[in-house]
């Protein structure tokens, strides 16, 4: 038995097993990759901590999606507005009061609570939002829910805000330029002056240095590598939180919404006040993840939380399929890993394998290049706008995904109402360890996907 | 009794309606804050009738945008966050092939295709214009309908015909990954710059006794797309498709049933809608003058706001939605700072759809 099934086993059964499964998959992948690009361990190092982090970040935030459109079939296309609320309201909250020349002065509050307020800011946000609009068909609401996202962009980006005063306390957004975040309190364990890199280590800081030094690994990884864990255990404080409301009484109220509002709500439940709990502790939870993320960042600008971020998100959700917490945070780490991460390696493998020489600046001078039976011009301009065909590579994964399998890798939306499930298992071998997730639901692959769609109401 | 009557229908509407009220009073205290800046002086009328007339023209080609988005939403029942970027699409194929026509010989064709995004082929050396070349500028026009209504068939057979029994949200999420293809293709093609299109000396004409001044370019947008929407209207109230359309849009089994060809109807939509929006896309260049690679994107939230204000489905609501939303974002410039004034139409949505989710025109579809 290896060690990575034991620690499944200890966690849990399949469910860790497949994460672990997956992010190990992506590991071998990705030092492949860096193999191949001659990357040194430290590179190698770095890389997979990228990876890493932005499969924690986007695990964090399909996680909170799914509590909404997973459980309660609430459509919110809004995700970067409100992680930008959670990240700013703690920058304000936490920023110093008398900042120095041209800064932005803020609170000056203790960064809990500046998280605490950001995550009830974000809330707040949500409920506003949910209260009116929960009236509304899902279509309208991904609409209501993208136009306030950009409202809220458009009010951090805005002059206007950019340094006002209440109450004779000055306090500002920074406008397009941006506010800078707090600093994070990782630095703390490892530099005497967390401000600066430059600074001398503390002891803990220097006897870390010295050990990982000793593989090759320079101090800036060190850190990052540390904040990166850090992450990891909030993906995994938001999979046992979620894991949690979605089989209590309260996430199967949730279900019974999704699938049949009419019927949850002549069985005596208050559907609208669910779904407006449900939609801000969603918003809460991407108010704190925008923390976490872009919060964590130098400099927290609007431009950090355009609507792309949004469908980012989204489409890490699909791919794991929504209604599964484990779906979620499989569907985080392939989006980072293959549609993320992955195009921008296979692109630098393919150039420095291949001498394609410079790439034309133009598209019609690469397709003229044709004429002439050359196919290397247009390849070196792909390669070269390889960031910009990511994107058309994202929009055709989310089309053949809704024509093939709209429901995702693990999304199942039949779930055991009662304790022990009484849903009739297929004979195949395989299942049976597969028939009830850690959160609750099937992996039943005939589940009925004509029910993708949600409640409409 | 009277008194009492109405006095009770009066609270029963307030305690239904509190949003409404508020904007209701919202509203009275705008008309006469404006009513007085215009009475004082703090805003002259010169400035009042500017705000007008660029919000009637922005209102026009959203209008001729939401049109298309309508006709397929309540044709196929879904919101096509695609929309925004076959405008974008038709705008490119058209101002090519204007360029095309209007550099040929004097620049290479390959410059001339991408539009200005580089090479040699710009505003300043190709200089394109209604006035200076008017052949081109048609041309371009009836390129950019035909692309985009072939381009939305297109998508449609690919895309969206094989989930023709999904439900909207499915086929929403869908649209959504057409539009990141779609967008950062033309991206691929024409880079992410935005270059200016149009070149020259455009002349224009002042209006008697308001004293505006309107150019060629906002002219031939504004008589393109009264044209086009007067053809939708005949289109829809005259043919034996337009009343296939509207059978089809009241409901969709019947139609079947009474031996419509949906499939073939809803062809006819994409193909109307797609040319619609092609051309809206070609005009609004003409009109700002400079393209790129977003600007459709960037437009999609003000259409499904302007289709959300007179009830999605309803192709007069539309037009009427565009007209206002146009006009409210510029004519909150007397209040908000420009920052604000796409963020002012956006509130107008939400309010609109928290009020009353089936628009002004709601119920009435497609007809």
């Amino acid at each position: 038995m290896s060690t990575a099934d034991r620690l499944a086993d200890r966690l849990g059964g399949s469910d860790a097993g497949l994460i672990l499964g997956v992010m190990a998959g992506l590991y071998v992948l990705f030092i492949v990759f860096g193999l191949i690009l001659g990357l040194d361990v430290g590179g190698i190092a770095s890389t997979l901590q990228r990876l890493t982090f932005l499969a924690a970040v986007y695990a964090l935030l399909a996680l909170a999606l799914n509590l909404q459109w997973g459980y309660a079939g609430l459509f919110n296309i809004g995700v970067a507005g409100f992680m930008a609320v959670g990240a700013y309201t703690m920058a304000m909250l936490t920023a110093p009061v008398d900042p120095q020349v041209g800064g932005i002065p803020g609170l000056g509050l203790p960064l809990w609570a500046g998280i605490v307020g950001g995550m009830i800011a974000a809330a707040l946000v949500g409920g506003i939002t949910a209260l009116p609009a929960l009236r509304l068909r899902a279509d309208y609401l991904a609409i209501v829910t993208l136009a306030l996202s950009e409202i809220i962009r458009l009010i951090y980006n805005s002059t206007t805000f950019q340094s006002f005063s209440i109450g004779g306390r000055e306090l500002g957004t920074g406008g397009a330029s941006g506010i800078p975040g707090p600093i994070n309190p990782v630095r703390d364990l490892y530099y005497t002056d967390p401000a600066s890199s430059a600074s001398p280590p503390t002891p803990f800081g220097q006897s870390m240095f010295d050990f990982f030094g000793g593989f090759g690994l320079d101090g800036p990884t060190v850190v990052d590598w540390t904040y990166t864990l850090v992450l990891v255990v909030f993906v995994g404080l938001f999979y046992f939180l979620l894991t949690r409301v979605g089989n209590s009484p309260f996430g199967r109220v949730l279900k019974a919404i999704r699938e049949d509002e009419i019927v949850a709500s002549s069985l005596g439940k208050n559907t609208r006040w669910f779904k407006i709990k449900v939609f801000m502790l969603g918003c809460a939870l991407m108010g704190l993840a925008g923390i976490l993320w872009q919060g964590s960042q130098a400099l927290i600008t609007p431009a950090l939380f355009l609507p792309i971020v949004t469908f980012y998100v989204f489409i890490a959700l699909m791919v794991g399929g929504s209604g599964s917490n484990t779906g979620s945070v499989i569907g985080g780490a392939l989006f980072a890993g293959l549609l993320f991460l992955g195009p921008t390696f296979v692109g630098r493998i393919v150039d420095s394998s291949f001498n394609l020489g410079g790439a034309p600046n133009t598209f019609t001078t690469a397709v003229g290049a044709l004429g002439s039976l050359d196919i290397t011009p247009l390849v070196a301009y792909a390669l070269d706008n390889i960031s910009v065909l990511r994107f058309v590579l994202l929009g055709v994964v989310l089309v053949v995904l809704m024509q093939r399998r709209p429901e995702g890798l693990l999304g199942h939306r039949k779930e055991p109402a009662a304790a022990v499930d009484l849903s009739r298992r297929s004979v195949a071998d395989d299942d049976a360890p597969r028939a009830t997730r850690a959160d609750g639901g099937v992996s039943d692959a005939t589940a009925d996907s004509g029910n993708e769609g949600g409640d409409d109401e | 009794m009277g008194i009492s009557e109405t006095y009770d229908r009066g609270r029963s509407f307030v305690v239904e309606q509190p949003f409404g009220v508020v904007a209701g009073v919202v509203g009275v205290l705008l008309i006469v804050d404006l009513a007085t800046k215009l009475m004082n002086g703090s805003l002259s009328v010169l400035s009042l009738a500017l705000f007008l007339k660029d919000g009637l023209i922005q209102g026009l080609v959203i209008a001729l945008a939401g049109v298309g988005l309508s006709m397929t939403y309540s044709l196929l029942g879904f919101a096509n966050f695609a929309h925004g970027d076959y405008i974008t699409a038709g705008a490119f194929a058209g101002w090519a092939t204007t360029y095309v026509i209007g550099g040929l010989g004097a620049l290479p064709i390959a410059d001339l295709f991408l539009v200005g995004v580089s090479g040699e082929a710009n505003a300043g050396t190709v200089g394109v214009s209604i006035v200076s070349t008017p052949i081109a500028v048609l041309v371009g026009l009836v390129v950019a309908i035909a692309f985009t209504a072939g381009l939305a068939l297109l998508i449609d057979r690919l895309v969206y015909k094989p989930m023709r029994n999904e439900e909207g949200i499915t086929l929403l999420i869908a649209s959504i990954g057409v539009a990141l293809a779609l967008r950062y293709l033309l991206a691929f093609v024409f880079g992410t710059s935005r270059p200016g299109v149009t070149g020259g000396d455009i002349p224009g004409f002042e209006v008697p006794v308001i004293g505006i001044r309107l150019n060629a370019h906002e002219i031939a947008l504004a008589i393109g797309a009264v044209a086009l929407m007067v053809g939708v209207h005949v289109l829809l109230q005259y043919t034996k498709l337009g009343t296939a359309m509207r059978a089809m849009a009241d409901n969709r089994d019947l139609a079947r049933v009474t031996g419509i060809p949906t499939e073939r109807v809803v062809r006819a939509t994409w193909v109307i809608g797609g040319g619609l929006t092609g051309a809206a896309g070609y005009l609004v260049t003409l009109e700002t003058g400079t393209i790129a690679f977003d600007f459709g994107w960037i437009l999609l939230l003000l259409i499904f706001a302007a289709v959300i204000l007179g009830g999605i489905g309803s192709v007069y609501g539309a037009m009427f939605g565009g007209l206002t939303i146009g006009i409210a974002s510029t004519v909150s410039l007397v209040w908000l700072p420009s920052e604000f004034t796409t963020a002012a139409a956006f509130a107008v949505m939400i309010l609109i759809l928290v009020l009353k989710p089936s628009g002004l025109f709601g119920g009435v579809t497609t007809a």
